[in-house]
């Protein structure tokens, strides 16, 4: 539990075409400095995360929640949603009571 | 009573007043929200302060018959609300740039149990946006000063909290922890705080980061305070389908209770490299306290916990790249228009998300992308798995593991910004309990040479909350830290 781990020096090191496809990836417009701060700090945060290769973990379960979990089940009952006006007054732009948004598919469609 | 006298005191003690009929819960309301609005300036805890809506409530509430006043756990205690909890009609950003303005149209779960036990709701709190960092620098509107030091930063991610909780601009607050984001800004704030086990509040309403792992805790300036409210806020709730269905025990019963025979661990690399001299002899000095009060010390070990910082910067990105997926500019929120759908997107969400948030998204895109999904993921989660079998190990031979909340002391504000892997790094202790989904308070402990709180960490036993407050408010009540305030803040922007 020491608080002093430092980097290793062969840390891992994310290339800039990496680091514009996982842009792409995540929707994120970034600017040409932005993509190279986020290729320096990745490569210095994924350098620390290389530190789990020293774990042998071949035979070990993953957890994806700590708390075991059942399938939570519910009665189907019919109940009221939210109205829809509400929901639309946060909306960025509506049209005949729909989000309105930019056109997803070509043609006419 | 004078306002001054109203605001120095604590959940417990307001509720009793209210509910006697000795105070108004109108006139509780308004000496805090006066308060907030002399001092708050100094500080910046408060992003949305909602004068009308508290006393509309408070109002409400002394108009009850008084045999059902009596029966309001938190009758006219303000409360305070990390503002990633919906509240309906008031606005909720995140402290993004991206949820400006938007107002929800729902309360949380646990706001909805907070006015339904009497609280009145003052407003929402700053914190780091999306709950995403330690210092709460990562608001996109203005960061939150210490009150213990205008200089220092109060913590976070609930930093605006925990900061209105050591203040008393409310006697407690809200916060949501994901890796420490309630126990180290209470640890920063010199304030009690509980992060319950996973499941044990409802998520509902709560804006996800990181699903497997964020959970709602109460800050307030004495444990028992805090236990009063998580009582009501617990609780299972169907809308929330990791909520768990289990009793809510009596947590307040517990204090003042014996703790003579409660066994505390100790990892003694805990007190090692890397931790600040004061806060290790701070942490030196309440095992004495514990030892005094009849516990035995015992040693253990949590071998794996070392590699609990790698493994929540890939657990806690990977869920959050996915989570922050909805914000899109198409239902609520910033839209910032392109030519086409794919640069709406891309220019809504580099326009509205901030530095942090933006990297993290990155490293979430990047541990789940095609090829990278064992390496990074899988292996995190297994990892995850060795620090939880860690805790198991340790609970055969003790009843809490005690640890410093923080390596050190509230750190001065810009001291870390320009290094995201340190800030990260200071997260060492508060994050192995929160992968392995465990109920962790910080306590008020002591403070250092230049006068700023230093908390300590118990972690328990899943859904041992009673054990946790028992030992929490059993040291409080013997050393005499908690409950102490700072200094008000000058007047004015600070």
């Amino acid at each position: 539990m020491s608080t002093t781990e430092s980097v290793p020096p062969d840390a891992e090191t994310i290339t800039a075409a990496q680091v514009r496809h996982v842009a792409k990836l995540a929707r994120l417009a970034l600017s040409e400095p932005e993509l190279e701060t986020m290729r320096v700090q990745l490569s210095r945060i994924l350098g620390h995360v290389a530190s789990l290769d020293a774990l042998d973990v071949a035979d070990v379960p993953p957890t994806s929640h700590a708390v075991p979990l059942d399938a939570a089940l519910r009665e189907d009952v019919v109940r009221d949603s939210l109205p829809r006006r509400e929901l639309l007054a946060a909306a960025p732009a509506t049209e005949a009571g729909a989000f309105a948004v930019p056109k997803v598919l070509e043609g006419d469609a | 009573m004078s306002a001054a006298e109203i605001t120095g005191l604590g959940v417990v003690a307001l509720a009793e007043k209210v509910q006697r009929g000795e105070l108004r819960a109108v006139e509780v309301a308004q000496a805090f929200l006066d308060r907030i609005a002399h001092l708050d300036a100094g500080v910046g805890a408060f992003l949305h302060v909602d004068g009308e809506g508290a006393l509309a409530h408070a109002a409400g509430v002394d108009r009850l018959a008084p045999e059902a006043r009596r029966a309001l756990p938190l009758a006219g205690v303000p409360v305070a609300i990390k503002d990633n909890l919906c509240t309906r009609g008031v606005p909720t950003t995140c402290a993004s740039k991206i949820l400006a303005g938007w107002v929800p149209p729902y309360d949380a779960h646990a706001v909805e149990r907070l006015r339904a036990a009497g609280a009145t709701l003052v407003g929402k709190t700053n914190m780091d946006e999306f709950a995403m960092g330690s210092s709460n620098e990562n608001s996109a509107f203005w960061p939150v000063r210490n009150p213990w030091d205008r200089t220092r930063a109060p913590g976070g991610s609930s930093g605006g909290s925990a900061a209105a909780t050591a203040a008393a601009f409310a006697a407690a607050s809200l916060g949501s922890d994901t890796g420490g984001s309630v126990r180290q800004p209470g640890a920063f704030c010199g304030v009690a705080a509980i992060k319950p086990t996973y499941g044990r509040i409802s998520r509902y309403g709560l804006i996800a980061f990181a699903s497997s792992l964020d959970q709602i805790g109460p800050f307030a300036r004495t444990t028992r305070d805090a236990a009063r409210v998580l009582g009501v806020i617990a609780g299972h709730d169907p809308r929330d389908a990791t909520s768990v269905a289990r009793e809510v025990p009596d947590y307040e019963a517990e204090c003042g209770q014996p703790l003579a025979g409660m066994r505390i661990g100790v990892v003694r690399e805990a007190l090692g490299e890397g931790v600040e001299p004061a806060v290790r002899a701070a942490i030196e000095a309440a095992l004495e306290v514990y030892r005094a009060l009849g516990c035995a010390i015992v040693d253990v070990a949590l071998p794996h916990a070392h590699h609990a910082v790698a493994t929540y910067y890939l657990i806690a990105p990977a869920e959050c790249s996915s989570n922050l997926a909805r914000f899109d500019g198409m239902r609520f929120g910033l839209r910032s228009p392109g030519a086409d759908l794919a640069e709406t997107y891309g220019r809504t969400r580099a326009e509205g998300f901030g530095p942090e948030v933006k990297r993290r998204i990155m490293l979430g895109t990047y541990a789940l992308s095609a090829g990278y999904y064992d390496a990074f993921y899988v292996k995190a989660q297994k990892a995850r798995t060795l620090i939880a079998r860690d805790y198991d190990a340790a609970f055969a031979t003790c009843d809490a593991v005690l640890t410093p909340t923080s390596p050190t002391v509230a750190f001065a504000l810009g001291e870390k910004t320009s290094d995201p892997l340190a800030m990260y790094l200071a997260d060492i202790f508060t994050l192995p309990p929160s992968l392995a989904g465990l109920p962790a308070a910080n306590v008020a402990c002591g403070f250092s040479p230049e006068g700023l709180p230093i908390g300590l960490q118990l972690v328990t036993r899943a859904f041992d909350e009673p054990g946790l407050v028992r030992l929490a408010d059993g040291y409080e009540r013997a050393s005499g830290f908690a409950g102490r305030r700072p200094a008000d803040p000058a007047k004015g922007k600070g």
